[in-house]
């Protein structure tokens, strides 16, 4: 690991707020795609 | 075949489904080794120490912010001339992106602020317009959201990020029209005495790649969604009047 020194709590937090919301849009953004293809197949098979 | 053809819903879908796995991993592949080469591999700088390491989120983040609201005025434009679909619903497919990195940009370069500036925040030029871009994301998305009627929503969101580019614009080159406030010029520029130092650049660059093939490979998925919405919507309308 690094020597972050006095800065590491900057560093740190800037990395976890980046990975958070990036991987919470990925997994939004696949959680719309798998309920939108649900509901048309739903939607066609009817 | 003319290219307005992929843009047509049903080739849209086939052509992006194979494409969208390799672009995620390409974005995997460069965001990783990007990220773990600037933040294992490189020195701390000699005027911010550790926080150097800051700037392979930040800088990239802040370029998508921008360049996506640039990617939706094309989209909208399309939208507003030729009427096709997929263009409005790929301009709203990519607000929500465009928000994030927003986000990301405005809290990481605030986080670096505090030690560097000794302030979370100022009311520099180039802060203030990000900021009011950020505000044009959020109303972009709302009206969106509050209006049923997707062809009317397309119409008034395309004006609205029209009007908005101008901070989207404003936010890129605030730096250059006013001399003054707290944020420095260019991380990365055409001229070479204004870049980063090379130790730096390399992996900033390939930071700003992973960040451009992850926004395109959402940008695919979200607007997928949306043609699959939309189109089960008009499924349910017509199911309603029969």
């Amino acid at each position: 690991m690094p020597d972050l020194g006095k800065y590491a709590t900057e560093v740190l937090l800037s990395y976890g707020v980046t990975i958070l919301l990036v991987a919470g849009l990925v997994w939004v953004s696949w959680r719309q795609s798998v309920a939108a293809k649900r509901r048309l197949e739903a939607l066609e098979d009817e | 075949m003319s290219v307005w053809e992929y843009a047509n819903p049903r080739r849209f879908m086939g052509w992006t489904a194979p494409v969208l796995l390799w672009v995620f991993g390409l974005a995997g592949v460069a965001l990783v080794t990007g990220l773990i080469w600037g933040y294992f591999f490189t020195p701390d700088a000699a005027r911010f120490g550790s926080t150097v390491k800051i700037i392979y989120i930040h800088v990239p983040a802040a370029f998508i912010a921008i360049n996506a609201w640039i990617m939706m005025l094309i989209a909208s434009l399309i939208w507003l001339v030729r009427r096709h679909h997929v263009s409005a619903l790929a301009a709203k497919a990519a607000a929500p992106i465009g928000l994030v990195m927003t986000v990301i940009g405005l809290a990481t370069g605030a986080i670096w602020g505090q030690p560097m500036w000794g302030t979370y925040w100022a009311w520099d030029p180039r802060l203030t317009s990000f900021l009011i871009l950020f505000l044009f994301y959020i109303g972009y998305i709302s009206l969106w959201a509050a209006i049923e009627d997707g062809d009317t929503a397309a119409d008034l969101t395309s004006w609205l990020c029209l009007v908005g580019s101008v901070f989207a614009l404003l936010s890129r080159y605030a730096v250059l029209f006013w001399n003054q406030g707290l944020h420095q010029g260019a991380s990365l520029s055409l001229d070479a005495e204004e870049n980063v130092a090379d130790v730096f650049w390399f992996p900033l660059v390939l930071c700003i790649v992973g960040f451009v093939l992850l926004f395109i490979a959402l940008v695919l998925l979200r607007t997928r969604t949306e043609i699959r919405l939309r189109r089960a919507q008009a499924l349910e309308r017509r199911m309603a009047r029969n």
